[in-house]
């Protein structure tokens, strides 16, 4: 068996005619999809208590008390749903050199002038921001989130930290918000990506256009 | 009903007998949490004060007392814990709690016990409103009492966080925020908070803040004859002042007294998140996603295109070929 | 008190000494306030913990528990010494110029005539030196070495500000600095008042330190003023009126006592009350103690007191000893030799000395009988709490009957309050369960034990057969009733004695004052001193009117005070010798050139002329006694004596122990420890936010304060390595307890006769019953003695042990 570098042992060629890859398996799409609940719900209840103008929004979870009693719960579940999926992803999302050209061609990137950049492995520069910034933030929005979890932990730190942690949090909520719109948007200007996450593959020609290596590794590849 | 009640001008008053009509509620809010764009009301109410004379304060807890009885709340029946604070801290069940500190006066050689009755301050600049995310659980009336809506509260804490006193506690119970009210429901009904007439030695007095400011200056001036030479009056202006004023024999040294903030202010990091960040964070996100959607609808989408299929295929099959 | 809670605030100086008012006390100590904030008075307090009195005063001392004598005769010489005697009303107003007899003396702590043997004093010598006339010999020069102002100087000349502090442990300094402050009061326009309560009474010489203030205000001339006055702080809601009522087993109402079984009849009975005066023209008002006491009679037993059989003074039981006070019932009990004890509203298991003593005598009972709102420690003495009532059920043979009362909240009445202001009440709420007035339940058993009686006869039945019975209820008499009956009332048409066509009050009318009382049976009257309550006019206690004509702090039309409606005893004595207020801003009353007038009902005749009549009419001499004769019997002067378990030995003699005329029984005498096995000093008190043992039943005092702690200093702490809130074990030689360690500042040790003296406060609201958590009170601990004179049991000054507990009974 060859070394894998770019791909994962779940991947694999599914079709030749047209080509299909899978991409991720049905684990690690629920698992997705169940962070991806929790941060828009996270998102929503979140936004409720930040800005006046959003309280409403508390409607949806059955008003303010359950909202505020909701909040932290989904919150461990995207932490843990999020550890999950970062030991599933971690070793394809270690940058590499050909990240720094990448991120060096981003015009070319929005340009869509692809055949300038470096081929790719599984995950693209950016894609690996978005894991890591998401990872990072997760991490801090958890730390931060405990300790201004009243219920749960009421005398857990003195107010002055509480104080820090509670604007850490809004922060570390509104770049998560902005890593979020830039992941549901960058998988949605990039057509043909969105299948990998509901029906587990991608087409060749996707594969091929954005993650050239992955594709020829994933194709070479007997296990 | 045979009219309003009058507005409240001491703690002494003895309650109506005739069914009136309250005079504080709804329409003599000036500000309530997460409604920015209250209306102003159309009558403005004097404002009231509780002065609290450290120096005429024996510690007795009739306050306490009062306090509990009045709320219909109960305290637990908790340990000696080795001082005499009893409970051990302010709680949901406790709205005000007699703090004691032992004290060697470096300059007199003489030991003095400070007693001061804790609770909530009401600030003229509260920050547990500023940092109360559900609309209108927390209120400010013309007259300067702060009270706290519970049927509007979430139990989110962050009263507690936006607080420099330290005063608001959430009830386990029922996972809403309670501190002292000023009786709110007595000033009401013309009477004053339950303490201050229970206060033995009235060391709490109750009624319009400017009498109140006048009867501390009496007090000072009498501690000043005491050789109190630091008398003075704590109604601190970084939080506007407040409704809840001390008169201390140290008023140089607040924190003698259990912790007293010696200059509280609603602190910088609640401001910054109640300030800035929420404007800026809102304002990002907002351009975040206005970009996404602006460029969804109008930038051209990256697809993959027939050839990238071809090639795709074509370099399958040569890894595939490559192999056999 | 002397005066009235409401004139606290006239006062220049108050001195809490003895006390703890803002914590005891916390509505009168109101007015300590009020003059403060309103005539810039001073706060003194001396106390061996800095109390949360001490939090408000201008000037705070420490003394060591059990040494107050000392401190305040200390005071005297200082006042003496420098010239802070008000000396228009030493010399005029009190018995400073009176010559003693040759053969009085004092030595080594000793007046003249003890006897070891029989722990007591032969008092003749302790009497004035009586002239031809049969009246007092006085020197008004004061020049004569007998006079008493002489015999007192050289009484105090031992207690220097040195002595003061060795025996105290009181810094010099501030003992000084306390003297002059109280030297200001000695001028005629300053006036001081003494706030004392059971820090003083709670002692084997209780009465001697109360005396010791006496003498001091005496001296200042501030006994009889607005904001003077000597003012015991009465604990209990009504105890007054329960000492007024004559409560006490050598007592009947009115101050009046019982007969010896050596005054078997009436006539010697009388001979020793005749109290003649010995100044001439003075007024000596208890020579009308006949009157009180045949109206007295004639309300017990109505047409069965006659003069023929001397009123029934055979009715009467004789005591055969001084007092069957509750010390002794409980020596009897645990002798085996009482049958039967009814508690009724007391709780002596958590509030008399020696616990294992009483509940060795309660087990001994045959039958015990608690009426009590609450289920008190005392009814329950039988029950097994573990540590905190560690007895065994089945060896207790006793039975216990529980009636339930209706508490002071759910009846009508009156409550008489340290200012002796009867202060009429109406129930609040409907006693729960099968709670029952104390009046119906003691009529009740009244009834029965007559039938009884009518029904088999006995030895002697006709105390109980003739009792006067005439209520509408006979099984519930009413408050309106009882009170009217103590009020006393006419029997027959009073006459003017001067004139008999003139009919003073008609039969069947109230007295209007005990003025009217008669001794030929034609008056009746429950309690003299009462007389005046319940007139004609109808009930004076419930009148509410607080009007304050001067703003004098009299209030003389709310409720009724005791005796005559007058506020301020001995109010004369705030004139001079012409009549005139020796503070015209304090007036009280004055002589208006034919009577006395004022803001207070004069307490002299309204038309005795100034200078001829004096001011202390109760008194044989007409002035207040710097020596007191025979009044009490351990000594006319009061003398230091230390605690019977004391950690020095007594420095004027060290031979004695205690108050050498105290009564102790001979088997608690070898339960009394010494320095060497219990080094440090045991002290008992009240927290305000208790009341007794009564409010640990009720859920938000016992969240305010919710457990039984002791309290030490940082140093006796780091000496015993003991934590703030660890458990910890205080024993003395006949009991321990358990309790949380609060650790403070407020208790500093003391330096006495060169030894390191800690002090142990040890509050007393726990027990095994009611909400608050379990514990135990101070009379685990405490020595099974009392007052020489009144049996007040000695609770301020003990020795304890402590150490410190891992894992002991507590929480």
């Amino acid at each position: 068996m060859r070394r894998r570098h770019f791909s994962d042992r779940g991947d694999r060629i599914l079709d030749r005619n047209p080509v299909r890859v899978g991409r991720y398996r049905l684990f690690t799409r629920i698992n997705h999809w169940i962070i991806a609940a929790s941060t828009i719900l996270l998102l929503l209840s979140g936004l409720a208590f930040y800005w006046p103008s959003l309280f409403w929004l508390t409607a949806l979870f059955g008003g303010g008390q359950a909202a505020r009693w909701l909040h932290p719960i989904l919150g461990l579940v995207l932490a843990v749903g999020y550890l999950l999926m970062f030991v599933q992803l971690v070793a394809r999302n270690i940058p590499r050199h050909d990240d720094v050209v990448w991120v060096r061609h981003i015009r070319d990137i929005v340009d869509q002038n692809e055949d300038k950049l470096p081929t790719l492995g599984k995950y693209n520069a950016g894609q690996k921001f978005v894991f890591w910034a998401m990872a990072g933030l997760i991490l801090l929005l958890l730390g931060t989130g405990v300790m201004i979890w009243h219920q749960a932990f009421p005398d857990l730190v003195p107010v002055p930290a509480r104080r820090w942690a509670v604007l850490g949090h809004s922060v570390a909520a509104a770049l998560m918000a902005m890593t979020f719109v830039l992941h549901v948007y960058a998988g949605i200007w990039t057509r043909g990506t969105l299948s990998a996450m509901t029906r587990g593959w991608v087409t060749g020609g996707w594969a091929w256009r954005h993650h050239r290596k992955w594709l020829k590794e994933v194709a070479g590849r007997r296990d | 009903m045979t009219g309003r009640a009058p507005e409240p001008v001491t703690a002494a008053a003895n309650p109506p007998v005739e069914p009136l009509e309250a005079n504080l509620g709804a329409r003599d809010v000036v500000r309530a949490s997460a409604m920015p764009n209250l209306p102003a009301p159309d009558r403005s109410l004097t404002e009231v004060a509780k002065l609290i004379d450290v120096s005429k304060c024996i510690g007795c807890k009739a306050c306490q007392s009062a306090c509990a009885e009045w709320n219909e709340t109960h305290p637990e029946i908790g340990v000696n814990t080795g001082v005499y604070e009893n409970p051990p801290d302010l709680s949901a069940e406790m709205f005000t709690l007699m703090r004691f500190t032992e004290y060697d006066n470096p300059d007199t050689g003489n030991f003095e016990w400070l007693i001061r009755k804790d609770g909530c301050m009401h600030c003229a600049e509260p920050g547990c409103l500023a940092a109360c995310p559900a609309p209108g659980a927390i209120v400010k009336y013309s007259n300067g009492i702060v009270d706290f809506i519970h049927e509007n509260c979430i139990g989110c804490g962050y009263c507690i966080i936006g607080c420099p006193f330290d005063v608001p506690r959430i009830s386990p119970r029922d996972n809403r925020s309670y501190k002292c009210t000023l009786c709110s429901d007595r000033v009401a009904m013309g009477q004053g908070p339950a303490c201050a007439k229970s206060c033995p030695t009235q060391a709490i007095v109750f009624g319009t803040k400017a009498a109140m400011i006048e009867h501390a200056n009496d007090r000072i001036a009498d501690l000043k004859s005491r050789g109190y030479a630091n008398a003075g009056v704590y109604d601190p202006p970084g939080v506007g002042g407040t409704h809840v004023i001390y008169v201390l024999h140290h008023a140089d040294q607040p924190s003698l007294y259990a912790g007293l903030p010696d200059d509280p202010q609603v602190a910088a990091t609640v401001s910054a998140w109640k300030g800035a960040n929420k404007t800026i964070g809102l304002a990002a996100m907002g351009l975040a996603a206005a970009g996404a959607v602006l460029h969804g609808l109008f930038g051209r989408a990256n697809r993959v295109s027939a050839e990238d299929e071809v090639e795709a295929q074509a370099l399958v099959d040569r890894e595939r070929e490559g192999d056999a | 008190m002397t005066n009235a809670w409401t004139d606290i605030k006239n006062t220049d100086l108050a001195i809490v000494m003895g006390g703890n008012a803002a914590e005891a006390h916390p509505c009168g100590f109101k007015w300590v306030t009020e003059a403060k904030a309103n005539r810039g008075a001073k706060l003194i307090v001396v106390d061996p913990r800095f109390t949360r009195t001490a939090a408000v005063a201008d000037y705070y001392a420490p003394i060591r528990p059990g040494s107050d004598i000392a401190f305040l005769l200390g005071v005297i010489r200082w006042c003496i010494a420098n010239d802070k005697v008000q000396w228009e009303y030493v010399r005029n107003y009190t018995n400073a110029t009176f010559l003693v007899r040759e053969d009085y003396g004092w030595a080594d702590g000793l007046f003249t005539g003890y006897d070891e043997e029989a722990r007591r004093y032969d008092m003749t010598s302790w009497e004035y030196q009586i002239g031809e006339d049969g009246f007092a010999r006085v020197d008004p020069a004061m020049t004569d070495p007998r006079c008493v102002w002489n015999l007192l100087k050289a009484h105090v000349e031992v207690y220097t500000p040195d002595f003061v502090e060795t025996v105290c442990g009181t810094p010099k300094d501030r003992f000084l600095k306390i003297c002059e402050m109280i030297g200001t009061c000695a001028a005629p326009d300053r006036v001081m008042t003494s706030l004392y309560a059971l820090g003083w009474a709670q002692h084997s010489k209780g009465a001697q330190n109360i005396r010791g203030m006496a003498m001091l205000q005496l001296i200042l001339g501030n006994v009889g003023l607005r904001g003077g006055g000597i003012n015991a702080l009465r604990g209990h809601s009504n105890i007054q009126g329960l000492t007024d009522i004559g409560l006490m087993s050598n007592l009947i109402p009115g101050y009046m006592n019982l007969p010896r079984d050596s005054e078997p009849d009436f006539a010697t009975y009388m001979a020793s009350r005749a109290f003649r005066p010995l100044r001439p023209g003075q007024t000596s008002y208890w020579q009308n103690y006949r009157k009180f006491f045949v109206s007295f009679q004639k309300a017990m037993w109505g047409g069965a007191a006659t003069a023929e059989n001397d009123w029934a003074f055979d009715y009467l039981p004789k005591l055969d000893i001084p007092s069957y006070d509750i010390l002794k019932m409980f020596d009897m009990m645990a002798k085996g030799e009482v049958n039967l004890y009814f508690c009724q509203g007391f709780n002596p298991l958590m509030s008399f000395p020696n616990r294992a003593k009483l509940t060795e005598g309660l087990s001994k009972l045959k039958l015990l009988v608690v009426m009590d709102p609450l289920q008190t420690e005392t009814a329950h003495f039988w029950e097994n709490h573990g540590a905190f009532n560690d007895v065994d059920p089945a060896a207790i043979q006793t039975e216990v009957l529980e009636l339930p009362t209706t508490c002071f909240a759910e009846d009508e009445g009156a409550l008489v309050n340290s200012g002796r202001w009867l202060q009429w009440h109406w129930p609040a709420a409907t006693p729960p369960g099968a709670a029952r007035g104390d009046v119906w339940i003691m009529s009740s058993i009244f009834r029965r034990v007559r039938a009884l009686y009518e029904a088999e006869g006995g030895a002697f039945p006709d105390p109980i057969l003739k009792l006067s019975w005439d209520y509408a209820d006979a099984s519930e008499p009413t408050p309106e009733e009882l009170a009217k009956e103590m009020n006393g009332r006419a029997l027959t048409d009073l006459a003017d004695p001067a004139d008999a066509t003139q009919i003073l009050l008609a039969a069947g009318r109230q007295l209007q004052t005990f003025g009217q009382l008669r001794d030929d049976g034609s008056t009746m009257c429950g309690c003299w001193i009462f007389s005046g309550s319940w007139t004609e006019d109808g009930n004076m206690m419930a009148r509410r009117d607080n009007s304050d004509p001067g703003d004098a702090g009299m209030f003389l039309n709310w409720s009724f005070a005791w005796p005559m409606n007058r506020r301020i005893l001995y109010n004369r004595a705030s004139a001079d010798l012409a009549g005139k207020p020796w503070d015209p801003a304090r007036k009280l009353i004055e002589w208006d050139g034919a009577k006395w007038t004022g803001y207070d009902v004069p307490d002299i005749g309204v038309t005795a002329k100034p200078g001829e009549v004096m001011p202390f009419i109760m008194t044989n001499e007409g002035v207040g006694k710097l020596f007191s004769r025979k009044g009490m019997v351990d000594g006319p002067f009061p003398t230091h004596m230390e605690p019977f378990e004391s950690p020095v030995e007594n420095l004027l003699n060290p031979a004695l122990r205690g108050n050498p005329a105290a009564r102790v029984f001979p088997e608690d005498l070898a339960q009394m420890a010494t320095g060497d096995e219990f080094p440090y000093v045991g002290t008992s008190y009240r927290l305000t936010e208790h009341f007794h043992t009564w409010t640990k039943h009720n859920l938000v005092n016992a969240a305010l304060q919710p457990e039984f702690f002791v309290e030490i200093s940082e140093q006796l702490a780091a000496e015993k390595g003991i934590r703030g809130g660890q458990q910890v074990r205080v024993w003395s030689k006949r009991g321990e307890v358990w309790a949380k360690a609060v650790v403070t500042k407020r208790i500093k040790p003391m330096i006495c006769a060169g030894k390191t003296v800690h002090v142990v406060g040890i509050p007393l609201h726990w027990g095994f019953t009611g909400v608050a958590r379990k514990g135990w009170g101070p009379n685990s601990l405490t020595p099974f003695v009392g007052d020489a004179n009144i049996q007040t049991p000695e609770f301020k000054a003990f020795l304890v042990n402590i150490e410190p507990v891992e894992g002991g009974p507590l929480a």
